[in-house]
């Protein structure tokens, strides 16, 4: 199911905003380019919110142990493993959509 | 189809086995795990520092439950198998699951002896086993009183060390005359136990505990010898043994442990058992290295390979204490033939055995530097003929040999592959050389990352290095100049320079014009910049809110659950009944979980909701206060003794020059946190000599030190000057924290920095000079014009940053 969740300029430049769902809170970032990702917030590390990590290029560094996530695969950057679990999102004129996950599931996959 | 392999223990043999079986081939079995404990697979040798507070239980976790989906293993943790029927090759677990096998590992470890005593199962006596043991041992702390271990080995010498440091009054009782006297002589027994009592244990040596005393929860401890000693905690590390029940009722057969040949086969075909479960040719181990030398030749074993069998380790062990520098291997009973090398350095308390049979090193016990453990180890296990070295041996490594005198990169030159670096994860020198080259690592970090070296316990981190500046050579000697970070190839130092002498006035310029690798930089160069900017530009610069790390960013301390933690500013210390009857008002009202007093003086509100931050603020500011600054690389708190407005002692106002300095300089952003403290006479109660910038009252004035740390590297203050009044002391204070913010490298604390420019460059500029240390103090003043402001209040009202506050949207 696609939500309407808000605008780009809802969120700062190389920042993120969090969607909080039944499933868990969903990270919103906003690159230097005003590309939209969206990922569970949770670092596979220690379960760090990424939503408030630093933005830097196409990726996010956790603020617990500086782990950095890649925001289109979710995938922790080497030479460290792990996944945080991306959420379909689009941007048309300036509006936001998520898709919502429909099943339960965790903030990391697997 | 895949085999199917059923592994009984989810501990550090049975998974360090699985791990070496998934190295070679991850297709061939299809692996299931049971382990007794609900957590995941942990480093039970670390559980020491989990206890005295140097690591907490996620810094311990080897493998997560992330890496057992990975690898496809299912993993039941809290579920222990509870019998094996080897005719139909079954396990069946305690939740009534039966599943079959193709293959069986047994990995069942050890359980802790108990001594059968009279009081041995009363309420507060523990062992010290796993975590659940450490976490009963931490609460039973919480209450404070006396603890009894009984046994002055390993474990309980970590024990009695780690419950020291939760404030526990310890006494360590131990049977026999010397502690860890199966590791240690007389003369290192002896060296150990001055050390404990001078770190205020006490210990009881040829102590036989006849039985411990209570009705229902434990009041004390007998001796033998009639001797009673009060205690609220007692316990038990006296040794551990086999854990053999699971297999002894499944017919397999025992000895003292589960009986395997050199293959790690049982007497029963397809069950292995590996670990401190297993005896193998007439011995058991409770050592890591073994366990891994274990799961190695079997993991080769079950997956074809044909490898010289498992012939039994030879082991070494150190003492995990902090600061106590304890290494003993081999055989060191001497006896007929065998003959003693001694070296001894009464000041330093230093204390190195080295026993010689046939000029083949037998044993060694090395108290008080144990650096050339692994030297002295790796002679022994190669049977090395030491003729050449007996000489000077004892010296150590560096200086055995003569020509390599006391040039450690020489030392590390000559250890082979095969000789352990880190003995905590088991890591050789081979293996350190072999991810170097494959993967070009170039720093510690990145060896650290890939291959778990000094990882844990950080101890051999020197050793890595070695090996990383040996493997590159050159390449790694001529990198002198470390840039700022991946972005860029131009070092801290030259990106401050180019910044003021181009003038250059925002990050992206500064990216441009010094040609970044990186778009925009990532999260180690932007904070560094952003502050280089600052600090070169205080009146105009626009702050870059998305280049500060979040703490900086909200104002408030990230804690581990994602809430925050809240600091006000208490200047000098000093507060009141109105502030304490807002903060608890605040408290009550925020339903704040925590409060606790920091070691600078001033109230922690810990587990403070994101969301509820402005409104906390709005609530402190109304009562007048502002922020802390807890969170920040910048001005944290200055720390007062009462001073002669109350001390009998004092001899000039602490308090007042505390409060004084603290609304000079709050608000300052500096390279690193940045701590001050006054005391009134030269008894220091408010510690001044390990802060960043230390007043001391004397008669004539205050004494001026600077460049003090109390943190991982505890560095004493250097004297600066004494100066006559408090004017004097705010120019000082003022002119040092500006040439460290202009000079020190991005999270470079005063330590360092102090270390690293000498202490008589900055002399040169503050005492030698006043007209350096004017300017330097005018231009902190300019800068400070710019930076008071209280960061909550424009939060609290909601005209900054809201967004930062606010979820972007709620859905079901």
């Amino acid at each position: 199911m696609w939500m309407e969740i808000g605008t780009v300029n809802d969120i700062p430049k190389l920042g993120a905003r969090v969607v909080q769902s039944g499933q868990g809170d969903i990270a919103i970032f906003r690159t230097a380019d005003d590309e939209i990702f969206a990922l569970f917030d949770r670092c596979p590390h220690k379960g760090g919110a990424l939503s408030q990590g630093i933005v830097h290029g196409k990726a996010v560094a956790c603020p617990l142990h500086n782990w950095n996530i890649d925001l289109v695969t979710g995938e922790v950057k080497g030479p460290d493993n792990g996944c945080s679990r991306t959420v379909p999102v689009s941007v048309s004129g300036d509006i936001i959509r998520l898709q919502m996950p429909d099943v339960k599931a965790t903030g990391t996959h697997g | 189809m895949k085999q199917k392999l059923i592994v009984i223990g989810n501990g550090m043999a049975g998974m360090r086995t699985v791990e070496e079986i998934l190295k070679r081939d991850a297709g061939l079995y299809d692996i299931t795990v049971f382990g007794a404990e609900a957590r995941e697979n942990y480093n039970r040798i670390m559980l020491s520092p989990v206890l005295s507070g140097e690591k907490c239980f996620e810094d311990i976790i080897i493998n997560s439950r992330e890496w057992y989906v990975e690898n496809d293993i299912t993993l039941f943790a809290g579920d222990a198998v509870t019998a094996i029927d080897t005719t139909t090759k079954t396990v069946t677990s305690q939740r009534g699951l039966t599943l079959g096998y193709d293959k069986l590992l047994l990995a069942t470890g050890s359980d802790p002896f108990i001594i059968p005593v009279p009081g041995k199962d009363l309420d507060g006596v523990v062992t010290f086993r796993d975590l659940d043991d450490v976490n009963r041992m931490l609460a039973a702390a919480k209450l404070g009183g006396r603890a009894i271990v009984i046994g002055g080995g390993l474990l309980g010498l970590e024990a009695a060390v780690g419950l020291k440091a939760n404030g526990m009054d310890v006494t360590v009782v131990h049977l026999m005359d010397t502690l860890m006297e199966r590791q240690l002589d007389e003369a290192a027994g002896y060296l150990l136990v001055s050390e404990l009592e001078g770190r205020g244990l006490k210990v009881l040596t040829g102590a036989n505990t006849k039985a411990i005393l209570g009705d229902t929860k434990v009041t004390g401890l007998e001796l033998v010898d009639g001797t009673q000693l009060k205690a609220d905690l007692v316990v038990m590390a006296v040794g551990i043994k086999p854990n053999v029940a699971l297999a002894r009722e499944a017919g397999i057969e025992i000895g003292r442990g589960v009986m395997v040949n050199d293959q790690m086969q049982t007497s029963t075909a397809d069950v292995y058992a590996v670990g401190e479960c297993v005896e193998h040719r007439g011995l058991t181990y409770g050592l890591v290295a073994p366990l891994f030398e274990m799961g190695k030749v079997l993991a080769a074993h079950l997956t074809g390979g044909e490898g010289v069998g498992y012939e039994g380790s030879v082991t070494s062990t150190k003492l995990k204490v902090t600061g106590v520098d304890v290494f003993s291997a081999g055989d060191f009973s001497g006896g007929d033939g065998a003959e003693d090398i001694v070296f001894r350095d009464a000041a330093r308390g230093v204390y190195k055995r080295i026993v010689v049979r046939d000029d083949k090193v037998e044993g060694a016990v090395l108290y008080g530097d144990a650096k050339d453990g692994a030297w002295y180890f790796q002679l022994m296990k190669d049977g090395a003929d030491i003729s050449e070295l007996r000489d000077t041996i004892v010296f150590g490594q560096a200086y055995a040999g003569g020509g390599a005198q006391a040039d450690p990169s020489a030392a590390v030159a000559a250890l082979a592959d095969d000789a352990e670096i880190c003995g905590c994860n088991g890591v050789c020198k081979g293996d350190i050389v072999t991810a170097i080259t494959k993967n070009d690592l170039t720093t510690l970090d990145q060896v650290k990352a890939h291959t778990k070296a000094s990882a844990s316990c950080c101890g051999c981190s020197g050793l890595v290095e070695q090996v990383l500046s040996l493997t590159l050579g050159d390449a790694y000697q001529m990198q002198t100049v470390k840039p700022m970070c991946g972005c860029t190839v131009h070092s801290h130092d030259d990106v401050r320079r180019l910044i003021v002498a181009k003038d250059m006035k925002s990050i992206p310029e500064v990216m441009q014009q010094l040609e970044w690798s990186t778009p925009d930089g990532c999260s180690s160069c932007r904070p560094a910049l952003n502050y280089y900017l600052l600090c070169a530009l205080p009146e105009t610069y626009i702050d870059d809110n998305q280049s500060r790390f979040i703490n900086e960013r909200v104002h408030a301390n990230i804690q581990k659950d994602g809430t925050f933690s809240v600091v006000p500013r208490m200047w000098g210390g000093m507060t009141s009944a109105k502030e304490l009857r807002a903060i608890a008002d605040v408290v009550d009202k925020f339903e704040i979980p925590a409060v606790k007093v920091t070691g600078g003086q001033r109230l922690d509100l810990f587990g403070v909701q994101k969301k509820d931050l402005p409104a906390v603020w709005a609530d402190l500011n109304a009562a007048g206060m502002v922020s802390g600054h807890a969170y920040g690389k910048s001005l944290r708190t200055v720390k007062t003794c009462a001073g002669n407005q109350w001390c009998r002692f004092g001899t000039q106002d602490a308090i007042e020059m505390g409060i004084a300095l603290e609304q000079m300089t709050w608000g300052s952003w500096t390279p690193h946190k940045f701590k001050m403290a006054v005391s009134g006479c030269p008894r220091n109660c408010a510690e001044a000599t390990i802060k960043d910038f230390g007043v001391v009252a004397v008669d004539s004035g205050y004494a001026l030190h600077v460049g003090g740390n109390g943190g991982i590297d505890v560095r004493v203050t250097d004297y600066l000057t004494t100066v006559e009044t408090e004017q004097d002391v705010l120019e000082y204070a003022g002119a040092y924290m500006q040439i460290y913010r202009e000079e020190a490298r991005y999270l470079e604390r005063t330590a360092p920095w102090v270390e690293r420019v000498g202490l008589d460059h900055i002399k040169a500029n503050l005492v030698d000079d006043d007209e350096k240390r004017k300017a330097l103090f005018a231009r902190f003043m300019v800068s400070q014009k710019a930076l008071q402001e209280d960061p909550w209040a424009k939060r609290a009202e909601g005209v900054k940053d809201a967004h930062e506050f606010t979820p972007l949207k709620i859905v079901a």
